[in-house]
């Protein structure tokens, strides 16, 4: 086996020097009737060449090649080839959770340039070193609230992520958090005058999206207002990080959670991606996940190192901030790739081309079909209604015009009948917007 | 600091590196956006109030100076690649090539996650295939691969126990978890809204049976248990474990962060655990990637397999495959989307460049180094268990503790030595402990260095501890300060702080 070092002598050789006769000896522990003494019926050992061959083979089963025109969570942008190049070196992606701060600067001290930027982009003054993903992040979010407000239920906006939403409830069920939803307006907005009413003296957070689930950015002052009016904490989860690119960040909020993948991560059939939890300092010890902070050495050098450990389930156990233990270090580390070669120009301009995109996309989209939700801004999605069933809309463009269309929203908001959430990022061409545009009644 | 004992390593130049902040300058730039081929927009007018009025302070680096700091920062990393990384409990074994290629191909990793089943069915087969071989591989009945981490899979696996729990009526209060467990273990258990008792192991390292039996009530839920566990002992009352929780109506989770132990010589389904997760991480050779992504697939018997998450993958009677949503006893999602599906592509790869032969040789030589080095240093470092161990072993800083050295300060000495340290202070069952797991990717000059090496600082400690006490002396920094980090934390970088 071409993974495996060693030849029959040296097994021998070790054999011996254990001292025993057979490597049976070292399964003895495993009771004879439990011990398998077959082989698995898994696929016979591959050659490199046939590997490669055979996931070939299921991509070309798959849609390569389509123009998409769909983000709905997971948003189809450009990804710089440095990204690949630097984080295939071994010393990246080989190396574990830096528990040896002498020997992990590298990732300790790029998990610290994350969090930095991080910061600056939704304007909040700590962040962590990275979560599973926008969803979880989100839940974690709402449990962290809980523990600071001491609390114990929470208000969702409509608007919000339907999986997003699903995954919280999962979490929230058994914590014996109440979850309730408010309604969003005919802009497209969270019902100001519901939310209100919904806030309760037991309401630990409000949690909203911005861009939310239809691409509507959110009044988040006026609802950072409502809620602290009550005691309640905002949270705000943007799942399509590039908007802060030209979106005023939700500065207002207690805790933003950022799905970080649209940062030149692939979209990968939905993972790995990488979620994060920002928020204001006094709530630091609160905060999920780990930390890196910075410190100096026995001779006074400048170093990090993971911090705040006191928070985490190896040394609280069953008294933890939460259970997570890994983070998704390497994910973190492509989007603080990203946001360097973007850098503070390029991230506006990039949003920019994506505000444009959209709103070239919506107008095409207008002469054919009612666009939702006018009446507030949005960032590179925007909701369609047609007359025809957007499944078979979907299913039609896939066929014939090898282009991925809009998510189909019937499931979750039977009440907007024929809808679909549309996306158009730099990666959609003017060509790709108008033959969808043709196709739609 | 040079000494003829440190035969692995050698000091060499390495780059001092700023921040990427402190690089940046107004003006340089690493990209040039596409023409734009729309109508350009007024962003102030299409966004109003929402506008972003100041610019978000990321640095201004070209690309060569973005390739410099990237590489240079690697350079202070240690990583598979350079050597032995023994970190107990963690797996570190090498992360094949071939899977990173295969994850890349376009038609995969460009897959969006929405996009319709009839041009998602390469993605869709991978998961099948996936799900087919790991049910296999556990010999469980059905699985889900949605968790993105073994924590992940932890907390999925007790939420399946409670929903099971509660369609029998009765979800119970509380979770048994012996003293050796894993922290996400007891963190996992409150998540899921279980009280924690603690279940103590007996003088072999094992589940005291007469505790357990004394513990096991109407109220207890089920045992969380790693097998083999924590001090890498396969608990060979096992079925016996299993019959006492099912006959009072309990369930056992297996924490499968050691199946590496196990792959191709025994499967958990066979020997009475109900649910267990997979750390694709570290069994099925996904590189950890500086911590994280994992993926921790839950694997589970036949009556728990109506409230696993949310899709799970069908195939249809015509051959093809779908999602399938309408599973009205499921926990729900555990995760948006339906998993770290990248991972899932390379465990993938893993096992078929494996095979059935190549598993079980696997796991053989993963036992068979981690048998070696415990014969090697038995003697030398104190062994607190005699019991036989399969894939990793734990020692005690006993012996050295008399030259007042501890178990962190012998790991900080062998970095001079050229390796990773092993896991410190775990488990906790083992006052001062050096939890060693080699993994089978270490050919036998590897494992005799660090035998060397291990004994060379045994030695040291005798003669001349404060070696061992200021170590290491070869890395760009000394020990750095983690108290002062905690007390005052400065978790980001300010234009002053520069």
């Amino acid at each position: 086996m071409r993974y495996l070092p060693k030849s029959s002598a040296e097994r021998a050789h070790m054999l011996r020097e254990i001292g025993i006769g057979s490597i049976d000896e070292l399964f003895a522990p495993i009771p004879a009737q439990f011990r398998l003494i077959r082989d698995l019926c898994v696929p016979r050992q591959m050659a490199e060449s046939e590997i490669v061959d055979w996931f070939r083979a299921r991509a070309a089963e798959n849609g390569d090649g389509y123009d998409i025109l769909l983000g709905a969570g997971a948003y189809n942008h450009y990804r710089p080839l440095v990204i690949d190049a630097l984080i295939s070196r071994g010393e990246w992606f080989t190396a574990y959770t830096p528990y040896q701060p002498e020997i992990a600067q590298g990732t300790l001290q790029a998990i610290f340039e994350f969090q930095t930027m991080i910061c600056e982009l939704t304007g909040m003054e700590v962040a962590n070193a990275s979560m599973y993903d926008g969803s979880t992040g989100a839940a974690e979010a709402v449990m962290m609230a809980m523990r600071i407000t001491g609390r114990n239920s929470a208000i969702l906006a409509r608007s919000v992520h339907p999986e997003y939403r699903e995954v919280i409830a999962t979490y929230a069920k058994y914590q014996g958090l109440p979850l309730t939803e408010v309604a969003f307006t005919d802009n497209g907005r969270v019902d100001l005058a519901a939310l209100d009413a919904a806030i309760t003296p037991n309401t630990a957070c409000v949690l909203i999206q911005s861009p939310n689930f239809f691409g509507t950015i959110e009044d988040v002052a006026a609802i950072a207002d409502i809620a602290h009016a009550k005691g309640a904490l905002l949270v705000v989860s943007v799942a399509e990080a590039l908007s802060l690119g030209i979106v005023r960040p939700p500065s207002e909020a207690d805790i933003v959670t950022l799905e970080a993948q649209s940062f030149g991560v692939p979209l990968s059939y939905g993972g790995p991606y990488a979620g994060v939890i920002a928020t204001r300092e006094k709530f630091v010890r609160q905060i999920p996940g780990r930390l890196v902070g910075q410190t100096t050495d026995r001779n006074g050098k400048r170093g990090f190192v993971l911090t705040l450990a006191t928070r985490e389930q190896h040394i609280r156990r069953e008294k933890a901030t939460s259970n997570i233990c890994t983070n998704q270090a390497l994910v973190a580390l492509m989007t603080n790739i990203y946001m360097d070669v973007y850098g503070r120009e390029g991230i506006k301009e990039l949003a920019q081309q994506n505000l444009a995109k959209a709103a070239y996309a919506r107008k095409q989209f207008g002469t054919k079909a009612r666009v939702l939700f006018d009446g507030a801004p949005r960032f590179n999605e925007f909701v369609l209604q047609t007359s025809e069933d957007a499944y078979e809309i979907s299913h039609r463009l896939a066929a014939k015009n090898k282009i991925i269309g809009g998510f189909p929203l019937r499931k979750f908001y039977p009440e907007l009948g024929n809808a679909a959430v549309w996306c158009a990022t730099e990666l959609t061409s003017r060509a790709a917007i108008d033959a969808a545009a043709g196709e739609v009644k | 600091m040079s000494n003829e004992n440190i035969r692995k390593v050698t000091t060499h130049i390495s780059q001092n590196e700023g921040l990427i902040f402190e690089h940046s300058s107004p003006g340089k730039k690493a990209y040039r956006l596409a023409e734009l081929d729309v109508p350009e927009i007024d962003a102030s007018a299409e966004l109003g109030a929402a506008l972003r009025t100041e610019s978000a302070a990321l640095p201004e680096v070209s690309e060569p100076e973005i390739i410099r700091h990237f590489t240079r920062l690697s350079t202070w990393n240690y990583a598979v690649d350079h050597g032995m990384y023994p970190l107990g409990s963690c797996t570190m074994k090498y992360n094949p090539r071939v899977n990173e290629v295969v994850s890349r191909l376009d038609g995969l990793a460009g897959a969006h996650p929405y996009q319709p089943e009839q041009i998602s069915q390469g993605v869709l087969r991978i998961m099948k295939a996936l799900a087919d071989q790991l049910i296999e591989i556990t010999g469980m009945d059905a699985i889900t691969l949605q968790p993105a981490a073994g924590a992940h899979g932890e907390l999925t696996g007790i939420l399946l126990m409670r929903a099971f729990l509660e369609s029998q009526g009765n979800a119970r209060k509380k979770i048994l978890i012996p003293d050796s467990a894993h922290g996400t273990n007891p963190a996992t258990a409150a998540m899921a809204g279980y009280e924690v008792e603690n279940l103590r192991s007996n003088e072999d390292g094992m589940v005291d049976l007469a505790a357990l039996e004394a513990q096991m009530n109407e109220d207890v839920a089920g045992l969380m248990l790693t097998n083999p566990n924590t001090l890498g002992i396969f608990d060979e009352q096992i079925a016996q474990i299993a019959e006492i929780l099912h006959r009072k109506g309990g369930l056992l989770y297996m924490d499968g962060a050691n199946m590496n132990a196990l792959v191709a010589k025994a499967r958990p389904g066979d020997f009475g655990v109900d649910m267990m997760h997979l750390n694709l991480h570290k069994t099925f050779s996904t590189p950890h990637g500086g911590g994280g992504p994992g993926s921790g697939p839950v694997a589970c018997t036949k009556h728990l397999e109506p409230f696993l998450p949310k899709p799970v993958v069908v195939e249809t009677d015509e051959g093809t495959l779908r999602l399938d949503y309408d599973r009205p006893q499921s926990i729900g999602r555990v995760r948006a989307f339906y998993g770290n599906f990248g991972m899932l592509i390379r465990a993938l790869a893993y096992i078929m460049a494996n095979g059935p032969d190549g598993l079980r040789q696997t796991t053989e030589d993963a036992v068979l180094n981690a048998n070696y080095l415990r014969k090697k240093l038995e003697g030398t470092f104190d062994l607190p268990y005699s019991t036989p161990t399969m894939h990793e072993v734990v020692f005690s800083d006993k012996l050295q503790s008399k030259s007042g050295l501890k178990t962190g300060d012998i790991a900080k000495r062998l970095i001079d030595y050229g390796f990773h340290p092993y896991t410190v202070s775990f488990p906790m069952v083992v006052h001062g402990a050096l939890m060693i797991e080699p993994t089978e990717s270490e050919p036998l000059e590897e494992l005799d260095l660090f035998v060397d090496a291990m004994k060379s600082i045994a030695q040291e400690a005798i003669d001349s501890p404060d070696l061992i006490k200021n170590a290491p002396h070869s890395t760009r920094l000394s020990r750095l300060d983690e108290t002062a980090a905690a007390r005052k934390p400065v978790l980001r970088w300010k234009l002053e702080s520069k």
